[in-house]
């Protein structure tokens, strides 16, 4: 019995290590994305930003979950008590679940499934469940109200979102996350020089997914008090905030797998860009050394020894990626090469993306709710089918020529169309500038 | 064995749901014992091997049309519809019609164990890796042997769709 046990569970013990890894890290990582996000705002508005739990704030996201957790755990009066129970988990374990098929680097994957960015749709659509159940089972108006705005708005954006991946997916041939960046590797390109559009597109359309600003309607402060979270307190309203950074962590690996070359470093296949192999480890140490540079200056002497921990770990990190580039071809050193390096490119391209997002959520001012519907509909959803025919269209012009017949060179039909996509848009813009607004506001 | 345990939790999930759909009160938990209930189908499809089918049910039933179903429970007053008394007279239609329904199981699940000699309670399953990717095989299969019926239902919802837009436009 034991032995068919052990026979049965042998191919699922790496899935399970990679699944426990992620589970495990993901929470700190969302924590610290929020300081990241706190620093940067600072950092825009000409302030420090949290500065008092650790050097810089450094342990800010510890202390925050700890004080999370030891909150008073309110279920409000005339709450469905075992939706509003539920409500979270489910927003968590739909944003958990997707990051099952994100290939980090090419082994460090839980499963390659053959419709893996289906997979990713198709969950983060279920995510919407947490959103809305929670809005209805708080029995509050603002949750209520701020639960449709996220469905409706999630709903719009999806379809803008789905037809921006097919974009991407034309060029890649295949559903599978790892194949599509294989694909990439012998394409010689990323595919986001092929379809910038798309990518375009689905950054637009993550932002509104994620319900960052500016498209944070679900939550808007000035009018919903905190959205479908309103009620929620304490470790709940913890999880939901565990998976919308989840969720900004997933979205911005699916743009990194499907457009940024995912674990690819930048030109993977020319020679002469081997120092890219270098700048990993150079990193690290740069890290490292401005950490030492820095900790005499700190004011505590448990704030010099987290500086000097964090310099430590930065040479440890610069060690284990430095170890495959100088290993001897051939030996086990030089194997573990694109994993390691891997899982740090993609980590990379992934954090370059979400800092796009905080950037754009301190830059731009947060739409009014007819203008996210008018963009998203009249704006990013013709636009998408229009880039996905165009693509087609460059394709079939191009296809002649790997048949071995003429043809047009892939470089002339992408440009071509990506020429005639934003003339479309051009004009669809100028169409929605001259027209009356959609809805007029009601009088009150 | 990993097989059949899958089967029969699957199974039983998507039963079980069925039946809560149906008896709770709250439309609310009945549409959320629906979006389990799909869920268990669509895992009964993936253990199937049914990759394409499977992820098609969720996006489509669980993440799109069954947001909609909650989204306009949500707007309907429950409160009213919780108080009011069943006020279905005709169970014995819907009576009759689920005795025909279990005939039919019957008549399926006889037929086709006369036709394959398994077991009632251990049916055996294609191994993963004999099976082509079955994305690719559905799209060929659209894109080539079934072009015309499938355009066609493409334009029935094309159709579809419009009219509702014309009908739910208001006149300028």
């Amino acid at each position: 019995m034991l032995d068919r046990l052990i026979e049965f569970f042998k191919p699922h013990v790496w899935p399970l290590v990679f699944a426990i890894v992620i589970v495990a890290l993901v929470p700190l990582i969302a924590g610290y994305i929020v300081l990241l996000e706190r620093k940067v705002m600072a950092d825009m508005q000409a302030r420090l930003g949290p500065m008092r739990v650790g050097p810089h704030g450094l342990l800010q996201p510890i202390a925050d979950a700890l004080k999370l957790l030891l909150k008073e755990d309110i279920i409000p009066d005339g709450a469905d008590k075992w939706i509003f129970w539920l409500a979270p988990l489910l927003s968590v374990t739909a944003a958990m679940l997707a990051m099952s098929v994100i290939p980090f680097g090419p082994v460090f994957q839980i499963a390659d499934l053959n419709v893996g960015i289906l997979f990713l749709l198709g969950i983060g659509s279920m995510g919407i469940y947490g959103i809305v159940l929670g809005g209805w089972a708080s029995n509050s108006h603002y949750s209520l109200l701020g639960a449709l705005r996220s469905s409706a708005q999630l709903v719009s954006y999806e379809t803008a979102a789905g037809m921006a991946i097919v974009s991407g997916l034309m060029f890649g041939g295949t559903l599978s996350t790892r194949a599509l960046v294989q694909a990439q590797l012998d394409s010689h390109m990323w595919f986001f020089i092929c379809a910038p559009i798309g990518f375009f597109l689905y950054l637009v359309a993550s932002i509104a997914e994620t319900n960052r600003a500016p498209f944070d309607l679900p939550e808007a402060e000035s009018e919903l008090v905190a959205g479908y979270m309103t009620e929620y307190s304490g470790f709940r309203w913890a999880l939901y905030f565990l998976a919308e950074y989840t969720n900004m962590i997933v979205v911005a690996s699916i743009a990194t797998t499907l457009f940024l070359g995912g674990w690819l470093r930048p030109f993977p296949n020319a020679g002469w860009a081997g120092f890219f192999d270098y700048i990993p480890m150079l990193l690290m140490l740069l890290v490292a050394g401005y950490c030492v540079y820095r900790a005499p200056k700190q004011p505590v002497q448990i704030q010099k020894l987290v500086m000097y921990g964090v310099a430590g770990l930065c040479a440890l990190l610069a060690i284990i990626l430095a170890l495959p580039v100088f290993g001897s071809a051939g030996s086990i050193l030089a194997a573990m090469k694109p994993g390691v390096h891997g899982a740090f490119w993609f980590l990379a391209k992934v954090t370059l993306y979400l800092y796009v997002f905080l950037w754009l959520r301190f830059t731009v001012p947060r739409y009014r709710f007819d203008q996210l519907m008018s963009l998203g509909w009249h704006f990013l959803i013709p636009i998408s089918i229009v880039n996905v025919l165009g693509v087609g269209i460059a394709l079939y012009l191009h296809r002649s020529v790997e048949e071995g017949g003429k043809g047009w060179p892939l470089a002339a039909s992408i440009i071509l169309t990506i020429l005639a996509t934003l003339a479309v848009a051009a004009w669809l813009a100028k169409r929605n500038e001259t027209k009356p607004a959609l809805a007029e506001p009601e009088k009150f | 064995m990993a097989d059949t345990i899958l089967f029969y939790f699957f199974g039983g999930l998507a039963v079980l749901s069925a039946i809560l759909v149906v008896t709770r009160r709250n439309a609310v938990h009945s549409a959320v014992f629906l979006v389990t209930a799909l869920l268990a189908t669509a895992g009964l499809f993936l253990q199937l091997r049914a990759e394409f089918l499977f992820i098609v049910q969720v996006i489509l039933y669980v993440g799109g049309i069954m947001v909609l179903f909650i989204f306009v429970i949500m707007l309907v007053n429950l409160d009213v519809a919780m108080r009011q008394a069943q006020f279905n007279r005709a169970w014995y239609v819907w009576g009759l019609l689920a005795v025909a329904m279990g005939a039919q199981v019957y008549v399926v699940f006889h037929y086709a164990r006369m036709q394959t000699s398994a077991s009632f309670f251990n049916q055996a399953v294609a191994p993963v890796e004999q099976l082509e990717p079955n994305t690719q095989l559905v799209g060929q299969a659209l894109f080539s042997t079934y072009m015309l019926p499938f355009e066609i239902a493409s334009i029935l919802l094309l159709v579809a769709m419009i009219g509702a837009v014309v009908m739910a436009k208001k006149r300028v």
